[in-house]
């Protein structure tokens, strides 16, 4: 059996749950024609969640205004991920709710939550590459599932992602993720995010491991997208050097509970106990 | 802690084990149902059913026919000590033909492919889950049990009854190799004691002999659960890489007792409806 066989047999079975996201798109109205939200793009309000007898996170309220990056810091275990867990319909609070661009995800069926995920882009802490895929793959992953696209033009766009993030795309498409360096995979992951060009990115960790000319690297990579694409970020990190070059705000969290919010300055200034010893 | 704090805590264990089995049985057959429904409506990923034949089918030949081998041969050598004794050896065909296609064809198998395929699916899909690969599909709108678990599903299903063939067929034929090397019967004497074994207990569909059917209906239902339990307990893996490594042991060994006791109970229903 070709390749082409295999890929014209695949591309039609996925017809079917394009329609499904077409379907749940039109509900939402149309893509292009879903009305610019007024409010915040994100909206987290008094969301509490506990694993067992464990609290993760108490009364959590907090909002992404568009086109702000905002950075969650916190020590481990605080609930940082937790939050773009939530975020994305992958974890359900026991209680408050959580807005992405107008719209409950916790509580909204399985079809909407698909068509808000499309507006987002994740980035993992490790990448998260697909082992048993190229660079080319991993990228285009969400392009071939979804769309109907040619492949040319997926090769097009897949090109022109990576060339977003400062990747020679002819020197990378056909390398799978065991042979790119951390860096190079954390790059690689941020163009598979923004493929589909997401209105909301969200970073889990994008500087963790990193030598510190490759943390400067992503972090002015992390501005450059907010500007180029219009994003609008949520970036959870313990690097607070990170933090405050690439947000306009910072929220802390500490035991699930959020201590503080507002704008580096504000938080180089704050009184709080615990604020000032993360500082420190 | 009080007498009845004392008391209280074996109960809780007993509470929180059984509350865990529960929740355990619930979820495996859930992914039983998702994979059954996902095998019969769209999307397909028909590349990856592809590729998963080729690791679970193609890949399992090489063991599958040494395992049929050895066991055709060591059924002849071992059947040849006592029936010598009462001169039956011309029956050591119906022998290793019954019990083959029977018994040791599909349960060989299905153990043999468990341990190649199945703990590699627990191994493969559990580091997906610790290096948040499925929770990367999940964002991208797929759905990993589509993905993931549909296509190895449906590729044992397919895959495990041919496996069985072959197993069958080389095990009946290093009984043959025993029976005319080392006891002087003919190729044709043994192939007939064979064949007359499978006459014997009748035919279904007027064809098909009941014990080939039985012995050929067996492998589907091992063949899901080689990959329901793989599946299940890789996408179950938590803990990093020790996890995955705990998520393989773990499936080989539940598969392997499933394969048993299934084989147990499959038998006394086919016994049942076939041939009482």
């Amino acid at each position: 059996m070709t390749q082409d066989s295999l890929d014209l047999w695949d591309s039609q079975m996925r017809k079917e749950l394009r329609e499904e996201v077409r379907k749940a798109l039109a509900d939402l109205g149309d893509e292009s024609s879903l009305p610019p939200v007024a409010g915040p793009v994100v909206e987290l309000e008094d969301l509490c969640l506990k694993f067992g007898d464990h609290t993760v996170l108490q009364g959590v309220s907090l909002d992404l205004q568009r086109g702000e990056t905002l950075s969650v810091l916190g020590g481990s275990g605080a609930g940082k991920s937790t939050i773009l867990r939530l975020i994305l319909g992958l974890s359900l609070p026991d209680s408050g709710q959580v807005r992405v661009e107008g719209h409950d995800i916790a509580h909204a069926p399985l079809t909407q939550v698909l068509a808000l995920r499309r507006n987002m882009g994740m980035v993992f802490q490790e990448a998260a590459l697909f082992d048993s895929l190229s660079v080319y793959d991993n990228v285009g992953f969400y392009l071939h599932e979804h769309t109907g696209l040619p492949e040319e033009e997926i090769r097009r766009r897949v090109r022109e992602s990576l060339e977003l993030v400062d990747l020679e795309p002819n020197q990378v498409m056909d390398l799978l993720p065991a042979e790119l360096s951390g860096g190079m995979k954390k790059r690689v992951g941020i163009a598979r995010a923004v493929v589909h060009r997401p209105r909301i990115l969200l970073y889990d960790e994008p500087t963790s491991g990193l030598d510190p000319i490759t943390t400067r690297t992503i972090n002015d990579l992390i501005s450059k997208l907010q500007t180029e694409l219009d994003v609008s970020s949520i970036v959870v990190t313990h690097d607070i050097r990170s933090a405050f070059r690439i947000s306009n705000r910072v929220a802390l969290l500490f035991e699930g509970v959020l201590v503080f919010v507002g704008g580096p300055e504000e938080m180089v200034a704050s009184e709080d106990e615990y604020v000032r010893e993360f500082l420190r | 802690m009080s007498l009845s704090e004392t008391a209280r805590t074996p109960l809780r264990y007993v509470n929180d084990t059984l509350k865990g089995w529960a929740l355990h049985t619930q979820e495996y057959f859930r992914l039983l149902a998702r994979s059954l429904h996902g095998s019969v409506s769209r999307p397909f990923y028909r590349r990856d059913l592809v590729i998963q034949m080729d690791a679970i089918g193609v890949g399992s030949i090489g063991i599958v026919l040494l395992t049929g081998l050895f066991t055709g041969m060591v059924l002849a050598l071992q059947s040849a000590v006592e029936m010598k004794q009462f001169g039956a050896t011309i029956y050591i065909g119906r022998l290793v033909g019954a019990s083959t296609i029977r018994e040791l064809g599909p349960v060989l198998t299905a153990l043999m492919v468990t341990g190649r395929a199945g703990s590699g699916m627990a191994a493969e899909i559990g580091a997906m889950k610790v290096t948040e690969q499925v929770d990367a599909l999940y964002t991208m709108s797929v759905d990993p049990v589509r993905k993931l678990v549909v296509p190895r599903f449906v590729a044992a299903i397919l895959c495990l009854p041919l496996l069985t063939v072959i197993t069958d067929v080389v095990a009946i034929l290093g009984g043959m190799l025993i029976a005319v090397v080392k006891l002087d019967l003919t190729m044709d004497l043994y192939m007939r004691s064979v064949y007359l074994t499978l006459a014997e207990t009748g035919y279904i569909f007027r064809y098909i002999p009941i014990d080939l059917f039985a012995g050929l209906l067996k492998p589907v239902f091992f063949g899901a659960i080689i990959a329901i339990t793989g599946c299940y307990f890789g996408l179950k893996t938590s803990g990093g890489t020790e996890g995955v490594g705990r998520a393989a042991t773990r499936a080989v060994v539940t598969t392997s007792i499933f394969i048993l006791a299934t084989d147990y109970f499959l038998t006394q229903v086919l016994i049942a409806l076939l041939i009482e």
